[in-house]
């Protein structure tokens, strides 16, 4: 990923976050008693099964992907939530995969997360003063009480809020200003990366266009490094650096953001472009891509996406493919692309719309 | 809006919806007036009763066996009669009562906090802990509360030399019931806590780095607090019954510091012999005690119940 | 004469702090064959619209007043009992959750047969025919074996497509889709929406389509309705209110979604956020965060108004000034 993008300067260039084979398998077993007397082996969900990436100071890189295909999986783990099967997380040179969440205190102040649910994300019982100042109490960022006060009083007017709200609980606020006080409390240890895992979905558009607005203001301002989860690619194109695609537990394409709209490589790319909602009034009578995201318990062999794949052929079903570096810095995993013919119509049309389906 | 003063919160009550569903129940404000009657006369017993029914030197063995004051032969000194020993029947309800709504208060607040933190611990920590503690409060599930408690006061009856076991029956009783009811607690904490720690606001919490035991005192506990109420209150009526029935059956309060269930353990030996009020009136104010602190329970749990967590 | 036409309705929730007003003299109608969209942030009132219009309001929600009428006929005052014929019969109901609307302890066959044979009467063997040919009707693979399958053996987009099934088979010639996406990933959403309009067209059947989703309007629908606090901001040919909207909260409304393309510095964006039901400002329930706002909006309430090829709620339009 050395090409950066045109728009970004690059200040240093080694990347702040980079994760490389990164694995979560979950046990899904029956209870024990079912096991004995239903016999069936455990079973496993590979929610992320090898992941690369690497994100360079200063950018955003986000992950888009179907609901289920380990997104938020990668949030966790990389904040600590949740401990990896297998890999690295590397946060500025610093190996943090095996540290729980907020261990090492010197590393993992320098990153914080904002949460999709603006409704759960905040403790009900809390007055938003106290929920802002809970970072820096738990750090030791204030040398006073008064101190904390100013601080917090900046922080909320710094969000677009009143530091007359900090009294207030946050069933008081809608969930555009409550996802506004989770921002607060996440950039008051002064971060310089922030996971956001889907932090808009719960929100209007209007709300949503402020949010967006302001953390990419809160970006330039504070030079902010994001990884951004979202499954909106509207959304992801406004944020982003760059891509990465992900289907059940891989990536299959990183790339730029201008390429990945421009160009988009990887057929499941090419499905979810095709797939949106346009709001250009096209009136296409579309062609929807036909089947659904397939059961993470038991996926399909070799490439995951191999059954709604018009390109797919025996090596697809038989062999993983693996991300291959491209021109312009884009990176692919797909047995057609690399042999050349990944040209053609990607999806299968609503013609063979059952065959596809019955496999599911 | 939020004014943290105390008239604000005050008004704040006032406007809340649970005192919008307490003011519509006209069962609830009899019952918490009730209520409120008994729990005034059993803390200002030692004021408000006419006599004294504890102090020997003040009975008279002639006031024996008086029946209540608008039978005939009643006194008007003693309104509701004397037992066999001269003492005044509503002044041993005032005082009974009062040693009742201790016995009760005292051992809700022992299993409620005995089993908050277990189920706290358990939801939280889950694991090897945890199936410790629930499997206990399996166990105890298993038989009848009524025959924990006995066997409980009975163990500690047993450890405790002889000449102490009126001194100590208070605080046995305290013990038996509290050890006896703590399960329920345990077990909706832990539910709670379960659903409480997966939440985002304790994942928030993680990320920054604050602790376990911190986040399960400051965040959850607040927040798993709403049903303990509930069931506290439930809770109350059916500790004084259990009250009343070991001192019924002779293992609880003694005759020198009657509580309700000793009174009418003491006045159901002499029902058969005509002096009926010595046991109908104790047995009333139990009834309407009970019932009051039940049907408040109830309430608080419907008013709740669309917002637990 | 439209097929249906809502007249000044208005829905209201009695509470204790008063009466809750949260459809506002809303007034469209919808032709036989049309699609209507209808958008608008959460809270606007586009659910209670509908459940307003297949008579589903939830107690204590009512209607509050004004009137509702399919085929001329008023349906809003019908009883219990009459309006459950209209449902089903003639108007279909789809909902967001579709493990909601189906019995998940009965298989989908039977619930299919069911409905069928309560409006249109024909022996079960008949039935079962004809919902065999409405499951491979709504894409579903190897119908008669699926026939015979419970609710939880099918994936989120399949049970939609169940649902459809269901809202459709008794030949409804009105449908109410109250956000039938938004439970679904994207690649499914598209399947559900282009099955959804292929549906509508063959059989000629309208459709009210409430979702929050302006890109799913601009694919589906041919006429959409802007709603905003309870009330109607504008309603018009899709093509021109999302491209040239009169009103200013859809001209807002419009600007702040993230668009695919050239990625701008900044969205547009509308401050501030809808009023709760409990504080509606005086005037335009929008003036507080409306960028055009002049003196009167405060006071003045706009009414609904033929502008251009639709109608808007603006005093712009009204006249005032300009
Ligand atoms: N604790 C867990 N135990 C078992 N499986 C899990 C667990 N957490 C996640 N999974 C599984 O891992 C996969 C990825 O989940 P994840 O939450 O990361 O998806 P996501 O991409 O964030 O989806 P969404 O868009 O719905 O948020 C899913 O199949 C999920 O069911
Ligand atoms: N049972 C209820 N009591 C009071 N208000 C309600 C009730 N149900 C819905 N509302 C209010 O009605 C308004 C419109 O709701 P709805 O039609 O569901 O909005 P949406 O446009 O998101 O579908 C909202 O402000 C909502 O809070
Ligand atoms: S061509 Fe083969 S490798 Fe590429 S996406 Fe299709 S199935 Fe997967
Ligand atoms: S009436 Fe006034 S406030 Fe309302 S939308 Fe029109 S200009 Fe804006
Ligand atoms: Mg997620
Ligand atoms: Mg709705």
């Amino acid at each position: 990923m050395n090409a950066a993008p045109a728009r970004m300067k690059v200040v240093d260039d080694r990347p702040l976050l980079s994760v490389k084979g990164l694995k979560k398998h979950f046990a899904m077993s029956k209870p024990l008693l079912n096991r004995l007397i239903e016999g069936g082996e455990t079973q496993t969900v590979k929610a992320v099964d090898g992941l690369d990436l690497e994100i360079p100071r200063g950018q955003t890189l986000s992950l888009v992907g179907e609901s289920g295909c380990g997104k938020s999986t990668v949030a966790r783990l990389i904040m600590g939530l949740s401990t990896p099967s297998a890999g690295s997380i590397l946060f500025d040179g610093a190996d943090i995969s095996q540290a729980p969440a907020g261990q090492p205190a010197a590393v993992r102040r320098r990153m914080q997360m904002i949460f999709q649910d603006p409704y759960a994300s905040l403790n009900p019982r809390w007055r938003v003063r106290d929920i802002i100042a809970e970072p820096l109490r738990t750090y030791g960022l204030c040398a006073s009480r008064e101190e904390e006060r100013r601080e917090v009083d900046r922080l909320l007017e710094f969000v677009g809020l009143n530091s007359r709200d900090g009294d207030k609980f946050p069933h008081e606020f809608s969930g555009g200003q409550r996802q506004r006080i989770s921002i607060a409390r996440a950039i008051s240890t002064k971060p310089e990366f922030l996971v956001c895992d889907e932090p808009t979905s719960a929100l209007d558009v209007s709300v949503q266009a402020q949010i967006l607005n302001l953390m990419r203001d809160m970006q330039r301002e504070l030079g902010l490094t994001y990884l951004f989860i979202s499954h909106d690619l509207a959304v992801v194109n406004f944020m982003s650096d760059w891509i990465g695609v992900m289907y059940l537990g891989r990536l299959v394409e990183v790339s730029p953001a201008a390429q990945l709209f421009n160009s988009p490589q990887h057929p499941y790319t090419r499905l979810l472009l095709d797939t949106i909602p346009d709001l250009g009034m096209s009136k296409r009578d579309c062609v929807p891509a036909s089947g659904e995201v397939p059961n993470p318990i038991n996926p399909p062999s070799g490439c995951h996406f191999h059954p709604r794949c018009a390109l797919a052929n025996d090596r697809c079903r038989r062999e993983t493919p693996n991300l291959r570096a491209h021109d312009n810095g884009v990176r692919v995993s797909c047995h057609a692309v690399e042999e050349g013919r990944g040209d053609l119509p990607a999806v299968a049309s609503a013609g063979n719309d059952h065959a596809a389906q019955a496999v599911i | 809006m939020s004014d943290t003063s105390f008239t604000g919160r005050l008004r704040s009550f006032a406007d809340s919806d649970l005192f919008y569903s307490f003011r519509r129940s006209k069962t609830t404000i009899i019952a918490a007036a009730a209520l409120v009657l008994l729990f005034v006369t059993a803390v200002f017993a030692p004021q408000i009763a006419p006599h004294n029914p504890f102090d020997i030197a003040g009975l008279n063995l002639l006031d024996s066996e008086l029946p209540p004051s608008w039978m005939e032969g009643g006194n008007p000194a003693y309104w509701l009669g004397t037992d066999t020993q001269a003492r005044d029947v509503v002044s041993s309800i005032f005082y009974g009562l009062r040693i009742s709504l201790f016995v009760g208060f005292a051992s809700v607040l022992l299993a409620a906090v005995l089993g908050v933190f277990l189920g706290l611990v358990g939801g939280f920590v889950s694991g090897f802990v945890d199936a410790i503690i629930m499997r206990v409060a399996d166990v105890l599930l298993s038989f009848p509360a009524i025959l924990v408690a006995l066997l409980i006061n009975g163990v500690m009856r047993g450890i405790l030399p002889a000449n102490q076991h009126e001194g100590a029956a208070i605080v046995v009783l305290v013990l038996a019931i509290g050890l006896t009811n703590w399960v329920q607690y345990a077990r909706t904490v832990r539910g709670s806590t379960l659903v409480e720690r997966q939440r985002e606001y304790v994942q928030a919490a993680r990320t920054i780095g604050v602790g376990r035991l911190r986040i399960m005192l400051t965040h959850i506990l607040p927040n798993v607090l709403g049903p303990v109420l509930v069931i506290a209150t439930i809770n109350l009526g059916m500790a004084v019954l259990t009250e009343a029935t070991l001192s019924f059956l002779g293992v609880g309060m003694p005759p020198t510091q009657p509580s309700l269930g000793t009174l009418i353990r003491v006045g159901n030996e002499y029902l058969f012999s005509g002096i009926w009020w010595v046991v109908i009136f104790p047995s009333a104010t139990l009834a309407v005690l009970v019932l009051a602190v039940n049907l408040i329970g109830d309430w608080l749990r419907d008013a709740l119940n669309p917002k637990l967590r | 004469m439209a097929l249906l036409e809502v007249e000044n309705l208005k829905v209201e929730f009695p509470t204790r702090k008063g009466v809750l007003t949260a459809v506002d003299n809303v007034s469209f109608s919808v032709e036989q064959g049309e699609i209507l969209g209808v958008v608008g942030e959460s809270g606007a009132g586009k659910s209670m619209t509908g459940a307003a219009v297949i008579g589903l309001l939830e107690p204590p929600g009512r209607i509050g007043g004004g009137q509702i009428r399919l085929d001329g006929k008023r349906i809003d005052n019908l009883s219990p009992d009459e309006m459950r014929k209209v449902r089903g019969r003639h108007i279909g109901a789809i909902f967001q959750d579709p493990l909601t609307s189906l019995n998940p302890l009965f298989t989908v066959g039977k619930q299919l047969i069911e409905t069928i044979r309560t409006h249109l009467p024909m022996p079960a063997a008949e039935a079962r025919k004809r919902a065999i040919e409405w499951l491979a009707e709504v894409g579903i693979p190897a119908p008669d074996r699926r026939i015979d399958q419970y609710p939880h053996q099918f994936s989120g987009g399949m049970r939609q497509r169940v649902v459809i099934a269901l809202a459709l088979c008794a030949e409804p010639r009105l449908i109410i889709a109250d956000e039938p996406t938004t439970a679904l990933d994207v690649s499914v959403q598209a399947q559900i929406i282009a099955l959804l309009k292929r549906v509508c067209r063959e059989r000629n059947a309208a459709a009210i389509l409430v979702t929050h989703d302006m890109g799913v309007i601009a694919e589906t629908a041919d006429r959409v309705a802007v709603m905003y606090a309870g009330r109607l901001a504008e309603i018009g040919p899709v093509a021109r209110v999302l491209q040239k909207p009169s009103h200013p909260y859809t001209a807002g409304l419009m600007g702040s979604i993230p668009r695919i393309g050239p990625r701008p510095d900044r969205l547009v964006q509308i401050e501030g956020s809808m009023p709760r039901l409990t504080d509606i400002p005086k005037g335009c329930a929008f003036n507080p965060r409306c960028p055009k706002a002049i003196a009167e909006c405060h006071h003045l309430r706009p009414e609904l108004r033929p502008v251009a090829d639709g109608a808007a709620a603006c005093l712009l339009y009204e006249g005032v000034t300009q």
